[in-house]
C-alpha cells in the first residue's frame, strides 16, 4: 500500500491537469464553417478568414505549439519588439535580483540595529509603517522623475518592495534572540562584532531567511507589473507586448513562465532557509 | 588567606512600584565563598536566589552593595565566573563540541586549533562525553545538554562557578548521577563553586556551606548552615553519616516554618553582616573556627565572615 501514499498525489496532480487540458479543449474546440462574422465583413475578407473558431481564444494544442517553439528557440533576438522568452526572463530575473540584492544589504543591516535597540526601533517604527503598506508601483512616477531611466526605476522599485519584509523580519529575529544566549556571550565577554557574527545573526537567521522569501516572492510579482509600465524589456513587457499583439498563445506562455520562475526562486529561498535552521 | 575568594557586601535588590515607593526582594546580603569552597543557596521561590546569583555572574546589577572577587569589585560579566544556566542554554546550530570550543576561543583567542581541540577535547571527556562531540543539542538528552553546559562553563578555568538550578529540568536518575560528577569533578580541580537548589539533598551532598534565606518580600540570611559531613561522602553513603538526618531535619524545618517565622521574630542578636553559623548534629550554633568540615585539603580553610 505504500506505492498509492507514494504515488498517489503524483497522479491526482496528473488527472487533474489532464482534465483541465480536456475542458479547455472543448471550450475552445474549432467550430469549422461556422460564420463567426459578419457577412458584408465576410465578404470583404474571404470566407477563409471569416471562418473559424468563436474567439481568438487558442485552443490547448496551439498553446502547445507556441510553448515548443518558446522552449526550443528561447534566446532568439529579432529587434526590440521580438526576443526570445528566455531573454526577457533573464533580463527580469537580473532586475530582480539586482534589487533584491540591494535591498537585503540595506535592510539587514539597518534591521540588525533596530533590532538591537528598542530605542532605535521606536524612532524606525513611524517611518516603517507608513511607507510599508504603499504599492511600490506608486513610486515609479516618483522613481522615473528623479532617477530618469527606466530600467534603474524599476530596480528601484524591486528594491523598494523587497526591502520591507526583510527589514522587518531581520529586526524582529534580532529582538528575539533568547535571552540566555545573550547571556552566555556576556559571561564568556565575546566582543560586539563575534557576537553579532557568532550569536545574534545564527539565532536570528531562519527568521530572516523568511522575510528573505517573502521578499523574493513580492519582488516577482512587482516586477512583471513594473515590467508592463516601463517596457522594453522583460518578462511583464514581453506579456504586454503579446496583448498588443493579441497573441493569447503567447500570453499564456508567458504566464506559464512567470509561474515557473517564482516557484523556483521561492524553492531555493526555501532550500537556504532549511540550512540555516536549528533544530531545538 | 583571611579574605575570601569571593566577598558579597551588603547587596541589595529593589524595584520601583508604579506608586514611586520602591519594594525590596532583599537587601543587606552579606557573606564570602572561600577559594575551593562550594556554597549552596537555598530559599522558596521569589526570595530573590536568582538575582543574587546574577549579581554575581555581572548580568544584573546590584541596587545596593558590593561584590568583590580575589579583592577587586566586580563591573559586570566576567570570565572568571562562569554560569552553568537552568535551561542549559547551548547555541542550538554549534555542536556539543562547538559550544565549548565558543567559550574557549573567547578565553583564549590566540590559541590554534590544535591547542583548542586538545583544550576541548579534555572536558568532553571529564563530563563523560566521549564520542558526542559532533552531536548538535538537539540530538543530545537533557542530562547530556546539561553535562555540555559544565563541560563548558569548566573548559574556561574561572575562579568560581555559578550555577542556577542546574539539574532541576532533569529527571532523579539524571540528576543523582550529574551530582556525583559535579562533586567528584569539583574535587578534582578544586572549584569554588556558589550553587542555587531548592533541592535539600543536593545541598547537603554537594555544599561546603548552606545558606538560608528567608522568604520574600525583603528577604535575608538568616543563616548559614555548615555541613560537616566528610566530603569524601556520595549519594548512596549520604543517609548513613551520623549527622546527616539532623542537617537534612534542620533544612525541612526551615524551608517548611521558619523561612516563613523568621523575619517576623528576629532573633535579637541577629547580624546580616555575621549571619550564625550553625553545624546541626553539633551542638547549636558554633564558634566559626570549631565549625570547618574536615576538608580533604592541606590547607585549613577558616570560615571568615567577618571584615
Amino acid at each position: 500500500m505504500k506505492g498509492v501514499q507514494y504515488w498517489g498525489a503524483p497522479l491526482l496532480s496528473v488527472a487533474l491537469l489532464l482534465a483541465f487540458l480536456a475542458i479547455w479543449h472543448a471550450a475552445t474546440r474549432p467550430e469549422t464553417g461556422t460564420r463567426v462574422v459578419d457577412a458584408e465583413y465576410a465578404k470583404l475578407v474571404g470566407a477563409e478568414a471569416a471562418t473559424g473558431q468563436k474567439s481568438a481564444f487558442p485552443t490547448p494544442a496551439e498553446v502547445g505549439r507556441k510553448l515548443w517553439g518558446h522552449i526550443t528557440d528561447p534566446f532568439y533576438d529579432k529587434g526590440p519588439n521580438d526576443k526570445g522568452i528566455g531573454i526577457q526572463l533573464a533580463f527580469s530575473i537580473a532586475r530582480v535580483l539586482i534589487g533584491y540584492l540591494l535591498a537585503a544589504l540595506v535592510a539587514i543591516p539597518i534591521g540588525f540595529l533596530i533590532g538591537m535597540s528598542p530605542l532605535v526601533y521606536r524612532a524606525f517604527d513611524p517611518f516603517i509603517q507608513v511607507l510599508k503598506p504603499i504599492s511600490p508601483l506608486a513610486w515609479m512616477p516618483l522613481a522615473l522623475f528623479t532617477l530618469q531611466d527606466s530600467g534603474v526605476s524599476a530596480i528601484f522599485v524591486i528594491f523598494i518592495c523587497s526591502v520591507w519584509p526583510m527589514l522587518i523580519n531581520t529586526a524582529f529575529g534580532v529582538a528575539s534572540v533568547r535571552r540566555e544566549w545573550l547571556n552566555v556571550a556576556k559571561t564568556l565577554e565575546v566582543g560586539h562584532l563575534r557576537r553579532a557574527f557568532r550569536v545574534i545573526l545564527p539565532a536570528a537567521a531562519p527568521t530572516i531567511m523568511t522575510g528573505m522569501r517573502i521578499s523574493i516572492g513580492i519582488a516577482w510579482l512587482v516586477i512583471v507589473a513594473a515590467e508592463m509600465l516601463v517596457g522594453g524589456t522583460g518578462i511583464g513587457y514581453f506579456v504586454w507586448n503579446e496583448w498588443n499583439n493579441l497573441s493569447i498563445a503567447n500570453i499564456i506562455s508567458g504566464i506559464l513562465a512567470i509561474g515557473l520562475v517564482g516557484m523556483v526562486l521561492d524553492l531555493s529561498l526555501a532550500r537556504l532557509t532549511r540550512l540555516v535552521t536549528f533544530p531545538e | 588567606m583571611s579574605d575570601p575568594l569571593i566577598r558579597i557586601e551588603g547587596i541589595a535588590k529593589r524595584f520601583a512600584a508604579r506608586d514611586g515607593t520602591s519594594s525590596t526582594v532583599f537587601e543587606n546580603v552579606h557573606f564570602g565563598i572561600e577559594q575551593g569552597e562550594f556554597v549552596c543557596l537555598i530559599g522558596h521561590s521569589g526570595c530573590g536566589k536568582t538575582t543574587i546569583l546574577n549579581i554575581l555572574a555581572g548580568l544584573e546589577p546590584a541596587s545596593d552593595g558590593y561584590v568583590f572577587v580575589g579583592g577587586r569589585e566586580i563591573r559586570g560579566p566576567s570570565l572568571d565566573r562562569a554560569v552553568i544556566f537552568q535551561s542549559h542554554a547551548l547555541m542550538p546550530w554549534m555542536t556539543a563540541f562547538g559550544n565549548i570550543a565558543f567559550a574557549v576561543t573567547s578565553r583564549w583567542p590566540e590559541w590554534d586549533r590544535a591547542r583548542l581541540r586538545d583544550h576541548c577535547q579534555k572536558y568532553i571527556d571529564l563530563v563523560n562525553l566521549t564520542g558526542a562531540e559532533k552531536k548538535r543539542p538537539a540530538e543530545l538528552s537533557g542530562g547530556m545538554k546539561q553535562r555540555v553546559g559544565i563541560a563548558r562553563a569548566l573548559a574556561i578555568q574561572p575562579k568560581m562557578m555559578l550555577m542556577d538550578e542546574p539539574f532541576s529540568a532533569l529527571d532523579a536518575l539524571t540528576r543523582g548521577m550529574l551530582q556525583e560528577e559535579v562533586l567528584r569533578i569539583c574535587a578534582e580541580t578544586r572549584q569554588t563553586a556558589f550553587m542555587i537548589t531548592h533541592d535539600v539533598d543536593e545541598a547537603i551532598l554537594l555544599a561546603d556551606k548552606i545558606i538560608l534565606m528567608t522568604n520574600g518580600p525583603e528577604a535575608k540570611i538568616a543563616e548559614i548552615v555548615v555541613n560537616t559531613l566528610p566530603r569524601s561522602r556520595s549519594r548512596h553513603t549520604l543517609h548513613k553519616e551520623p549527622h546527616y538526618y539532623p542537617i537534612r531535619n534542620h533544612l525541612v524545618d526551615f524551608l517548611v516554618s521558619r523561612s516563613k517565622q523568621f523575619n517576623e521574630s528576629l532573633p535579637a542578636d541577629y547580624d546580616p553582616k555575621n549571619p550564625p553559623l550553625v553545624s546541626p548534629g553539633l551542638s547549636g550554633a558554633v564558634p566559626a573556627a570549631a565549625a570547618v568540615p574536615p576538608r580533604p585539603v592541606e590547607k585549613a580553610v577558616v570560615v571568615n565572615l567577618r571584615h
